[in-house]
């Protein structure tokens, strides 16, 4: 239901992906591994139609991000980097903004502003600006956002970063709900949430997929950080 | 079934809400507007003796319009395309199924809409001169229509000029710079350099698009179709030019 065929992006002449392929079904949540710069946030920029890859094409839910861009943003809920909001508005307005702007029905925008409330656990600051927010609580505002519509698939960059460990817990739980449902792609650098929230993983580095696996298959014998360590620590050597 | 011209301007609604509100749920437009107003109130007491010349009109009012939109609009189109990027949501907002000329034009039409509500309060001033005695009312009516769709002009040069930065201060100064040339190319004193400098067919070439010159035209009391198409061919330059540099965020 996302897939990913051959995309490639250059920064000048340094490739930041690099013929990336993949593909993802429904029930699938990837866990996306890499250290900093392997390409984790530019691939999932292309996914989500925010930068056109050089090379190559995604296909979400069967559109493709090239060519019908509206109906593959349609069925996907991404949350970029850093959960970016506008810190002017609450966080039912920032909903109403995008309920609208993705042209929801009318009659069930209010269900879903509600239902994104509940489901990122925010209806505690509904009446403060998004601006005046924790970051915990901004990046589950931005996670409301990502949810609101419902969609297939999931991009999330990064969703557990700044969580107390009560709320990632509340995510993981949210994730592991909507799982059998959606395709869910998840970066992240907190190795020790892989195997209790993905069912795959995907490791990236320069650019490029260097494993494909499940948790338990990947850190073999041995733990996710060694295989992670082991997998990558030459691109870190190359660059230091 | 949406046709396929309305659907290129998907998000338009949804952009226009959300920067009116943003407009009016911080200070900013409450201050645009009354600074606006002190300034004009100002220039046009002090700079044409309204009460003296003996002629009852609007001409002394509607003569600073053209600058003092080229300093107070790009300071209100500023923050429109720049902000987003300053905070990174322009990356939500790329990734909605929405199309870039309707975010460019509810931007730009929000920050139009400020620029009408602080002109509509000037129009006490109409009442004053009617008042005072019998202006011609129809050139009134039109100046003021013609104010309002070159501030559209003056906005659109701002907010494009928004979409180039990251930084509004730099979106300001260059905008101000770009409207000026546009309203300073109307100047008498700068319409006689050029004549002397180049001849008189330079002077009449630079202009025709001056925004002074169209604007005057209005205030004689016919309504200037070609200065209507003048400001709407500006609006419709620099709104493109404004999409395409927002859209240059798709290909860094
Ligand atoms: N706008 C940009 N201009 C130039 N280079 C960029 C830009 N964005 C990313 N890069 C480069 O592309 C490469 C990949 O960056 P990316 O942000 O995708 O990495 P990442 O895997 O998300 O890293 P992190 O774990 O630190 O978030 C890096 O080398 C980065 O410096
Ligand atoms: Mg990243």
């Amino acid at each position: 239901m996302l897939e990913l065929h051959q995309l490639t992006k250059a920064y000048g002449t340094r490739k930041a992906v690099d013929r990336l392929s993949l593909s993802v079904s429904k029930g699938e949540v990837l866990g996306f591994l890499g250290p900093n710069g392997a390409g984790k946030s530019t691939t999932m920029r292309m996914i989500a139609g925010v930068l056109i890859p050089d090379e190559g094409d995604t296909v979400i839910a069967g559109h493709s991000i090239l060519t019908d861009r509206r109906a593959a943003q349609a069925s996907l809920g991404y949350l970029p980097e850093g959960a970016p909001l506008y810190a002017d508005m609450t966080p039912p307005q920032y909903l109403a903004f995008l309920a609208r702007a993705r042209d929801l029905p009318r009659g069930e925008r209010e269900d879903r502003i509600d239902q994104a409330i509940a489901d990122a656990r925010i209806s505690s600051v509904v009446d403060k600006q998004i601006g005046a927010l924790s970051k915990g609580y901004r990046r589950r505002v931005g996670l409301a956002g990502a949810i609101l519509h419902d969609p297939p698939v999931l991009v999330l960059d990064e969703p557990m970063d700044g969580l107390d460990p009560n709320q990632k817990r509340a995510v993981r739980a949210l994730i592991a709900r909507m799982a059998p449902e959606k395709v869910i792609l998840i970066s992240t650098h907190t190795l020790e949430d892989v195997p209790r929230l993905c069912s795959r993983v995907a490791v990236i580095d320069q650019g490029r997929i260097v494993a494909d696996a499940s948790p338990a298959e990947l850190a073999g014998e041995y733990t996710l950080e060694a295989a992670f360590k082991a997998l990558t620590d030459q691109s870190e050597a190359q660059a230091a | 079934m949406m046709s396929s011209f309305t659907s290129q301007f998907r998000g338009l609604k949804a952009a226009f809400t959300r920067e009116v509100r943003a407009y009016f749920a911080a200070p900013i437009a409450y201050v645009f507007i009354t600074v606006f107003l002190v300034a004009l109130g100002l220039f046009t007491w002090e700079g044409a003796r309204f009460f003296d010349t003996g002629v009852v009109d609007l001409a002394p009012f509607f003569m600073w319009h053209p600058w003092l939109y080229m300093i107070f609009l790009p300071a209100l189109a500023m923050r429109l395309w720049a902000d987003e990027r300053a905070a990174g949501t322009d990356e939500i907002l790329l990734s909605l199924p929405v199309e870039l000329p309707g975010l460019v034009l509810g931007k730009l039409m929000a920050a139009w809409s400020v620029a009408g509500v602080a002109l509509a309060f000037t129009l006490p001033m109409w009442i004053t001169v009617n008042v005072l005695g019998s202006p011609d009312n129809v050139a009134i009516a039109l100046t003021y229509l013609m104010s309002f769709v070159m501030a559209g002009a003056y906005v659109a040069i701002g907010a494009a000029a928004s979409a180039l930065t990251s930084r509004q201060v730099t979106a300001f100064v260059l905008a101000v710079v770009v409207a000026f040339l546009f309203t300073a190319a109307g100047w008498p004193l700068v319409l006689s350099g050029i004549a002397g400098f180049a001849g008189p067919g330079a002077a009449d070439a630079v202009a025709r698009f001056s925004f002074l010159t169209h604007f005057e035209a209005a205030q004689n009391g016919v309504l200037e179709l070609r200065a209507v198409f003048f400001f709407a061919s500006v609006i419709l330059l620099f709104a493109s030019l404004n999409g395409l540099w927002a859209a240059g965020r798709r290909t860094p």
